[in-house]
């Protein structure tokens, strides 16, 4: 029996007030697989990652992760969050706490696991997104760059099943976004890690997408490896997007 | 004057617990929580505190609670300031970043858990300085128990300008005596918002 995708969603439709956001969304990702989701801004895109751990509940359509539907608010929902790590454009660390207490709070708190050893967890962590250095710094310390990373290694401290990346370079001042990816990358590649990538960062798409998911107006209109999406891709509306953003 | 600073201390104490806990009920995400919540803000925040604590006093007696008037005071004076406790509490919620409980929530955090950890420790850096006001203005609302007669600053004074009948340095002395409380806990917040200012 083939093993069962990791991420499912099926027939998931939002609403916005009138504004239909996501349209009749069919995506599965299987495990081990980095999807990278691109499109115009306003295509969704966000949202649709979003929705993965119902931060963004949907009105229609069914989500399931690792074959479990995503229950309502409550403490089911926490603990079904607990394995999807999620990294955020705007970083998102928690202000009042160390670089490394960000770090450690999940394993702690959600995990239960003791404070030492949560914190050899942790410096492991920051040591491998290379800002172990700066473990007893605050978040306001840290430039973009490093937040990110820190955020990226707080994601990984629950040893999530599935992690969610909605747009998480678009923050950055150019010299930094390298940084970050470096780090996105080494986990799509050297871990396995299943990835699901919110970007506008093509390169990136290019080099570590299994399957690049195109959206438009709520819609996915095009999933395709990313050699074919970007030199053929099928819909005129994707033609018309990849004309735009490598113009220059 | 002892009595004055056990009665403001203990009604402030009082108030900052119940207040946050309404201030909790205001943005939980269960409904009758949040009704309830708004129930007791706009109760006791548009009650004069005078009325309160005279209805507690002599009306809730006849319902059979009766406590002594120190007691009473400290109850209506921890009640009626509570309902601004959660007012401002709520404020500095609604001050932090929403990415922060979003966050939370990422890390599957459950409710009490990103409020207690996450939210409420930022919002009450926030709002020091208006707890400083309220920590001020129930300072001075304790002369308010001088109707019951409990035996602080303004019934002390009172009494005492009833034996000397000398109301001038009487009631200087007196509000001599609240500046010399108001105007250093006015300090101690202020020194207290600088120590745990989070930078951004």
């Amino acid at each position: 029996m083939p093993e069962q995708p990791l991420v499912v969603l099926a027939g998931v439709n939002k609403w916005f007030g009138d504004l239909h956001v996501l349209r009749d969304i069919d995506l599965s990702v299987e495990r081990g697989e980095v999807v990278v989701v691109i499109g115009p801004s306003g295509s969704g895109k966000s949202t649709l990652c979003r929705a993965i751990n119902r931060l963004e509940p949907v009105q229609e359509g069914t989500i399931t992760i690792d074959g479990v539907p995503l229950p309502e608010e409550g403490k089911e929902l926490a603990r079904l969050r607990a394995d999807v790590g999620m990294v955020f454009q705007s970083f998102n660390l928690f202000a009042h706490k160390t670089v490394l207490d960000n770090v450690t709070l999940g394993p702690r708190k959600v995990r239960k696991r003791s404070k030492a050893d949560a914190e050899a967890l942790g410096m492991q962590l920051l040591e491998r997104v290379g800002i172990a250095n700066k473990a007893r710094a605050y978040p306001a310390e840290l430039s973009g760059g490093q937040q990110q990373r820190v955020a990226i290694a707080r994601a990984l401290a629950m040893e999530p099943k599935v992690l969610l990346f909605d747009e998480p370079t678009s923050a950055l001042d150019p010299e930094m976004i390298k940084e970050v990816l470096d780090v996105m990358l080494e986990l799509a590649r050297e871990d396995g890690t299943t990835m699901v990538v919110v970007t506008h960062e093509m390169g990136f798409a290019k080099s570590a997408a299994r399957r690049v998911v195109f959206m438009d107006e709520g819609r996915i209109v095009e999933i395709a490896p990313p050699d074919r999406f970007f030199s053929h891709p099928e819909s005129e509306r994707a033609r018309d997007f990849l004309s735009k953003i490598l113009a220059h | 004057m002892r009595t004055t600073v056990v009665l403001t201390l203990t009604s402030f104490a009082a108030a900052m617990v119940v207040g946050t806990v309404v201030a909790a009920f205001r943005v939980s995400p269960v409904p009758p929580l949040r009704a309830a919540g708004a129930v007791w803000v706009q109760m006791l925040r548009n009650t004069p505190l005078t009325v309160l604590l005279l209805l507690f006093v002599f009306g809730f007696t006849k319902i059979g609670l009766q406590y002594s008037f120190e007691v009473s005071s400290v109850i209506v004076f921890g009640a009626y300031t509570s309902a601004f406790v959660a007012e401002t509490v709520r404020s500095g919620i609604n001050a932090v970043a929403r990415g922060q409980a979003e966050a939370a929530r990422a890390v599957g955090l459950t409710f009490p858990q990103i409020l207690g950890i996450v939210v409420l420790p930022q919002a009450f850096r926030t709002v020091v300085a208006p707890l400083g006001n309220i920590f001020i203005a129930l300072t001075k609302n304790t002369s308010i128990a001088a109707i019951i007669s409990v035996l602080e600053l303004t019934e002390v004074a009172d009494r005492l300008n009833n034996a000397t009948a000398r109301p001038i340095p009487v009631f200087l002395g007196a509000a001599v005596a609240y500046l010399v409380l108001t105007l250093p806990s006015g300090f101690a917040f202020g020194w207290l918002e600088r120590k745990v200012a989070i930078r951004r």
